[in-house]
């Protein structure tokens, strides 16, 4: 199966029911997307999938062939950052960091369809659980990352 | 008290390990005499905490686990700044626990819970930082020939004032690492600090926005194998039989084993082909001997303790029964809390590889040497061919940090049974819920006392419950003569967890009540019940004495006028003299814990009697010193996360000796729409010792909300968490 991620064609021998997230893990090697639940509850998953979120454990990997799919590693332009991971590390927002790939994917895919998302907005789009709490800074951050140009 | 007591066996295990190793493991030892030990890149280390390389920039040493909460960042802004180094040329590097045992201990305590990683290595690595500071500036004198009194030093350049000559740590380096290290090392009044104190950036921040940091859960290596394990989901429960034939043949799958004499594993070269196959594996369990208890069964035993009459003394004045027998009005109360899994967003994992001549561990843990003890005893190994390499946790909370470490020992019997081949090995969310060490499940009775005018004259709070040291330090529980100190965190008689109230005659006991449920640290550990009952029972108590919460505690409060600072700070920026708007109701807490004073009030709105909207939270925090309050800030608006979470969701129920609930739908976790405004106030008073700050603010979350719960609806919530009682946080 011929796969698309990041803007590089990837060519994956797998079973076409294994999730989304094995694939990019432990096939295409890119494990900046984490799992953290495999049901869709948690959304440490997210990924972009022709520009959509979509909580990657939860997806066949037969379901995105053909697709256009962006990961964590494929967010920033080269060098310079997408306004997001910018504003995240601009307000030091990740703790342990490990549910903030998919924070992160999730945010930059409501500002694609949202640019300057009020406080409802954003409680409605995002709701990826981070057991170290970092909310009251990923509501900064998005607010500060919505207005950067 | 001590909160975690040494720990004897592992102790043992260091020290036998520091007196037959000697070798240095990763670290270039010299061998004659004193020369100059060097960091992996070559670099001389002046004192075990500070490398210098030749361009100038510094490598700070750090053991303590950083899982989020920003001990590294902070420790390394408390040696830089008794170094006097630059800054922005710092960078971390993490001595593994057997370079440590092979230098005797040379960095002393890894283990990273209790709220420690700061407040009780901040002196001994400011000394480390200080005295390389004084050893680099004494080898510039040295080289120029001058005292070196005369010298000063600031961001890695040292000035000779008198002549004004200037070098660099850099170039020093090498001739300061040869100095005999000063005896002397006098530390900076902090209130001079010029980096630690000030709230900078995170240092492990970019790989975070990325996808570059490495957790366990990402670790590769080349040949690496997969494991997905299952142990039987009965507590104390074993593998009677499987049927390894049935899947062996299924995609990817190397090898099917059994763990321990509880578990089995399918080992695959990915992780989702192990889960795949091991989810198709027939296992024949026996269940044991809990195999049919439930959560009303350890409900009833914890029941029966609250009017036992042996029970363990933690705080004790006057002749409490007596004056409750003389009390013009009694109050009577039963409160409970549920065991509660740790759910870090990273499941428990770890990556081993094994041979005859050396074990090693690649994984997220709270306390290298307690991993190290685990991989030590599970590979029989002797301690110069084991180590362990911690990365970066994907969440601690206290379940990465207790020895025995149950997954550590897992990953290392199943590496045992691929000679050569590192395994990672990876529990699925599933797995993490059925086999946490989770939150002790305990019950509360409280008998209080009011005179006619109103005054709180007796108070007896009877704990029973679970022990957590009973389980995973029996030690101490010998030691204690079977009582467990650590259930009074935050009502205990004296120490870091003292009780913050003054009554007269008082009596805090607990049965003790243990389950074949396995118990372990939770992020606050046992202050987040004591907290809800206790502070609960004072809005209850101050309610039938007809008094303002606020006043009620106040009076009871002249001898703690810290933990007075912090609930004052708090009812203060609330207003709470003032009315509230209209439809919001307060509610506070206080409490010491952590060698830290913390208070909560809070503002709630309820809409149709179960709708709860915490509106706005004001947490104040007096840990002594704030070594970095940007991240303070942060870890106090996360803990009521944590601790609103745990109020509101979180409950592991008993069914047929097994936790019911499998992953997040029904073990939920509070999400940005439910987040609360959270207004931080620190409040450091100095002294002589350091409150820690990662753990005590959660446990004032449930307690402020459950009493303005109280005043919105006048419904007394007595048991965690609120969704049995039809309570929805919006």
């Amino acid at each position: 199966m011929r796969l698309t991620i990041n803007g590089k064609s990837h060519e994956v021998d797998v079973d076409p029911t294994t999730p989304l997230l094995w694939v990019i893990r432990e096939q295409v090697g890119l494990t900046g997307t984490k799992y953290g639940c495999g049901i869709a509850q948690c959304g440490a998953c997210t990924v972009h999938v022709n520009g959509l979120p979509v909580r990657s454990c939860s997806i066949p990997v037969s379901a995105v062939s053909g697709a256009k799919i962006t990961t964590i590693e494929g967010l920033a332009s080269g060098k310079t950052l997408h306004k997001v991971q910018k504003a995240w590390l601009d307000h030091d927002v990740p703790q342990c960091g490990y549910c903030q790939s998919g924070m992160i994917m999730a945010v930059a895919a409501l500002l694609k369809s949202n640019p300057n998302p009020s406080d409802a907005d954003i409680d409605a789009a995002i709701t990826n659980i981070c057991r170290c709490g970092t909310f009251q800074q990923v509501r900064e951050a998005i607010h500060m990352a919505a207005k950067a140009a | 008290m001590t909160a975690m007591p040494k720990f004897t066996r592992r102790s043992f295990l260091i020290s036998s390990a520091a007196v037959g190793g000697g070798l240095a493991l990763g670290l270039r030892l010299p061998p004659f005499g004193p020369a100059v030990v060097r960091a992996a890149d070559g670099s001389p280390e002046i004192t075990v905490w500070v490398a210098i390389r030749p361009d100038n920039t510094t490598l700070i040493r750090a053991v303590r686990a950083e899982m989020g909460q920003g001990t590294i960042t902070g420790l390394a802004q408390l040696i830089a700044e008794e170094l006097d180094c630059d800054w922005s040329k710092v960078t971390i590097e993490y001595p593994t626990p057997g370079e440590s045992v092979a230098r005797k201990r040379a960095w002393g305590e890894f283990s990273t819970g209790g709220s420690r990683g700061i407040r009780q290595s901040n002196e001994y690595v400011r000394k480390g930082g200080a005295a390389a500071r004084m050893m680099l500036v004494q080898a510039a004198a040295n080289q120029w020939k001058v005292p070196a009194a005369e010298c000063t030093a600031s961001a890695s350049v040292i000035t000779h004032k008198p002549s004004g000559r200037k070098t660099t740590y850099g170039k020093v380096a090498e001739a300061a690492a040869r100095l005999d290290q000063p005896k002397d090392v006098p530390l900076k009044d902090p209130k001079t600090w010029k980096i630690a104190g000030k709230p900078l950036k995170r240092l492990d921040t970019a790989k975070k926005v990325n996808g570059t940091m490495i957790y366990g859960m990402d670790l590769k290596m080349p040949g690496m194998l997969n494991a997905a394990v299952k142990d039987c989901p009965v507590f104390g429960g074993k593998v009677k039989s499987f049927d390894a034939g049935r899947v062996s043949a299924m995609t990817g799958v190397r090898k099917v084993v059994q763990v321990g004499d509880s578990g089995v594993a399918v080992i695959a070269d990915t992780w989702w082909n192990a889960k795949t196959a091991l989810e198709q594996l027939p296992v024949v369990w026996d269940e044991g001997p809990n195999a049919k208890i439930s959560s009303a069964d350890i409900a009833e035993v914890l029941k029966a303790g609250l009017d036992a009459e042996q029970a363990f003394v933690g705080n004790q004045a006057g002749d409490a029964k007596n004056a409750l027998a003389g009390a013009a009005k009694r109050i009577e109360a039963v409160y409970s809390y549920p065991f509660q899994n740790h759910a870090c967003m990273e499941p428990m994992n770890a990556t081993v590889r094994y041979t005859p001549e050396r074990c090693e561990m690649w994984g997220p843990t709270q306390n290298g040497e307690g991993a190290f003890a685990q991989v030590l005893e599970a590979s029989g190994l002797s301690a110069d061919k084991v180590d362990v390499h911690n990365v970066m946790l994907g969440g601690g909370f206290g379940r990465r940090g207790t020895y025995p470490d149950d997954y550590v020992r897992q990953a290392v019997l199943i590496a045992k049974q691929m000679p050569g081949t590192p395994v990672k090995m990876i529990w699925s969310r599933e797995e993490d819920m059925a086999h946490g060490k989770y939150h002790p499940v305990m019950q509360c009775k409280f008998t209080g006392g009011l005179d006619a005018s109103g005054n709180l004259t007796g108070l007896h709070m009877r704990l029973s419950g679970q022990s957590i040291l009973a389980s995973v330090r029996p030690e101490v529980i010998q030691a204690q003569k079977g009582r467990d100190p650590l259930s009074f965190q935050g009502v205990f008689e004296s120490g870091e967890h003292s009780f913050g109230y003054t009554v007269p005659n008082l009596l805090i006991d607990h049965a003790m009540r243990n389950t074949h449920v396995p118990p372990g640290f939770w992020r606050g550990v046992n202050i987040n019940q004591n907290a809800v009952f206790i502070e609960s029972f004072m809005d209850e108590l101050a309610e039938a004495a007809g008094q303002d919460p606020l006043e009620f505690r106040r009076k009871l409060m002249a001898k703690h006028p810290r933990n007075l600072g912090v609930l004052n700070a708090v009812a203060n920026r609330i207003g709470w003299t003032k009315p509230a708007p209209k439809g919001v109701y307060r509610g506070l807490a206080q409490m010491k814990a952590f060698d830290s004073f913390v208070a909560a009030a809070c503002e709630i709105s309820v809409q149709g009697g179960n709708k709860v909207k915490v509106h706005r939270i004001v947490a104040a925090t007096d840990p002594g010193y704030a070594v970095n309050p940007a991240q303070i800030e942060r870890q106090v608006a996360g803990s009521f996360v944590y601790g609103l979470s745990a109020l509101f969701f979180q409950e592991c129920t008993v069914k047929d000796g097994r936790i019911e609930q499998t992953n997040f739908h029904q073990y939920n976790s509070m999400r940005i729409a439910q987040m609360p405004k959270v207004e931080t106030i620190l409040m450091p008073t100095g002294g002589t010792v350091w409150g820690g700050i990662g753990e005590p603010t959660i446990c004032v979350a449930a307690p402020a909300v459950l009493n303005a719960f109280a005043k919105a609806t006048g419904r007394r919530i007595r048991s965690v968490p609120l969704k049995n009682h039809g309570i929805e946080l919006v």
